[in-house]
């Protein structure tokens, strides 16, 4: 207990850490994951543009990288983030990787929920003369939001997952924190606060996002 | 020349999967429909109905064949320069189709912000709508909040929403109650009425038709089987689909099982008068069997009205001298169509 109130400025210094990997990561791979899912969704058969060849490479991609555990992800994408972000290890290569895996991720989801959409509102939509792009961004994002609120709470907490393996590649946050100085310590109580600050972030984003979906989906 | 002219259409699917071979949807329709018409258009599901009225508003393209709506090739015309066609187009569905995202409102003024009206107008257009449906005090409700028939309601006020030559209407009451659809149709008749709007009705229930279609084609496995003036098409159904779709709701000449019963029932003669033409009356039948002194009984059939004029099917029993019989039947003959069935 001693240890842990030493450790304390540490302990703080990690949730911030680990606040500013997830949300960046989310930030981007949020962006990227909405884009690409949206791009699944409407080139597959019958959708608003359809595109058989764009719809195969796109599920081929997402296919592929899609299943590799994180933490060989994290190893795997190391050269490149070297080139994109001008580092392999530290918090910056770290938010690269996770941003990758989230885009991943969230493309599935998005294109999931985004088919739970009626086929006859997107015809009434396109019945008085709407093109592709307007409908998605008019009907299909609208219609489908509540659902995509829930899909990025989940994800969220996926990627907040993710970020624990930082000590890895030499990134910080409460998963490097808990394992650093809790486990290889031999000090439980240490591992536990981190854990329960963890539980804590993550029940007030699912709260959060609970209550924006139901907002919406009132209606 | 007709608002919409379909030739020759067909309109084939890809198979579902390999090997299957690929149905026609479509298979050789022609369709004229004039200006002010309300066109019906009756079959069972699958008979290609559905995909014939999706051409008009080209959500669906011909395999082969044209079709033309106000003077414009729609079929030609590439997704981008379809905007103003569908704009000219309204169309109810039968799911309704509403955006539950947004309220009454924010239905009805969808196509508004699609045809780029300003704000200012799109009020009182809006306004004006809300009125005509019957939807003032729900206006800022969102679709879940309202009952089917009021859905259907804003689904109407949607697609009239730019003032549409044309409304195609996909089973637009197979949803609702019969109360409610009595309204929609009401509603549709007035739209037809006080707006002079082309309306094309998809149905599968004959009442449809005979509450406000002034025209109608019946389909069956993707072909027209008879279409023509809704009055003929009840009084003297020719194709086979017609005469089951008149009998559900028309009782005309008793089938056979129907004939049979009748028979074990009454010993004499068992004679159908048909009044096709919606001029005569009933009456000259009855006075002619009296003054000859034949007794006579009703035992089936029914006088019917579509748009304002009568038809029907009276089948009774007849006791009596048999060539006193003969020369009434005979005199009758020259008012109404005469056939012994027993």
């Amino acid at each position: 207990m001693e240890r842990l109130i030493e450790l304390l400025p540490n302990l703080w210094e990690s949730v911030g850490e680990t606040l500013y990997i997830v949300g960046i990561a989310m930030l981007v791979g949020g962006l990227l994951g909405l884009l690409l899912g949206l791009g699944l969704y409407v080139s597959r058969k019958g959708s608003i543009l359809e595109n058989r060849w764009v719809f195969g490479i796109l599920n081929f991609v997402v296919n592929t990288f899609r299943p590799i555990p994180f933490i060989i992800f994290i190893a795997a994408v190391q050269p490149l983030a070297r080139v994109v972000v001008g580092t392999g290890i530290g918090n910056n290569a770290l938010i690269f990787g996770l941003a990758l895996a989230a885009t991943f991720a969230i493309s599935r989801i998005v294109e999931q929920n985004l088919l739970t959409v009626q086929p006859g509102v997107i015809e009434a939509a396109r019945s008085v003369g709407a093109g592709p792009f307007y409908i998605i961004a008019t009907i299909l994002l609208p219609e489908a939001l509540g659902p995509l609120i829930l899909g990025y709470t989940f994800i969220f907490v996926a990627v907040t997952d993710m970020s624990a393996v930082a000590g890895l590649i030499g990134g910080g946050g409460l998963g490097n924190f808990a394992i650093q100085y809790g486990y290889r310590l031999f000090n439980p109580t240490v591992t536990w606060a981190a854990v329960i600050i963890i539980i804590v972030l993550i029940q007030l984003v699912q709260l959060l996002g609970n209550f924006l979906a139901r907002r919406v989906m009132r209606r | 020349m007709p608002i919409i002219q379909i030739t020759d259409v067909t309109k084939t699917f890809p198979p579902r999967s390999k090997g299957e071979a690929a149905a026609p949807a479509l298979d050789g329709v022609s369709l004229d429909v004039q200006k002010g018409d309300v066109f019906g258009i009756i079959g069972y599901s699958g008979a290609g109905k559905s995909t014939l009225v999706r051409l008009i508003n080209a959500l669906e393209k011909p395999t082969t064949g044209s079709v033309v709506v106000g003077g414009v090739e729609v079929s030609a015309l590439s997704e981008s320069r379809l905007k103003k066609v569908r704009l000219g187009i309204g169309m109810v569905f039968q799911q309704f189709n509403l955006f539950t995202s947004r309220t009454v409102w924010g239905n009805i003024e969808y196509p508004l912000n699609v045809a780029g009206m300003p704000k200012a107008e799109q009020h009182v257009r809006i306004s004006e709508l809300l009125h005509f449906v019957g939807l003032v005090d729900q206006a800022h409700a969102y679709p879940d909040q309202l009952s089917g028939g009021q859905k259907q309601r804003v689904g109407i006020a949607r697609a009239l929403a730019t003032s549409p030559d044309i409304l195609l209407a996909d089973e637009a009451t197979s949803a609702l109650d019969p109360e409610t659809t009595r309204e929609v149709l009401a509603l549709l008749k007035r739209v037809n009425e006080e707006f002079g709007t082309t309306i094309v009705v998809i149905t599968h229930e004959m009442e449809v038709i005979r509450s406000i279609a002034n025209r109608v084609a019946v389909m069956e496995k993707g072909r027209i089987v008879e279409s023509g003036d809704v009055f003929d098409i009840f009084s003297a159904p020719q194709a086979e689909a017609t005469k089951r779709f008149v009998s559900t709701i028309v009782t005309s000449v008793p089938d056979p099982v129907a004939l049979d019963a009748l028979r074990a029932r009454h010993p004499g003669r068992i004679v159908t008068f048909s009044f096709a033409d919606g001029s005569t009356s009933q009456s000259g039948v009855f006075l002619t069997l009296g003054d000859a002194g034949i007794g006579f009984e009703l035992v089936y059939g029914g006088i019917n009205e579509v748009q304002a004029r009568t038809f029907g099917h009276l089948t009774l029993a007849l006791t009596g001298d048999d060539a006193a019989i003969d020369a009434a039947l005979q005199r009758i003959a020259g008012v109404a169509t005469v056939t012994e069935v027993a």
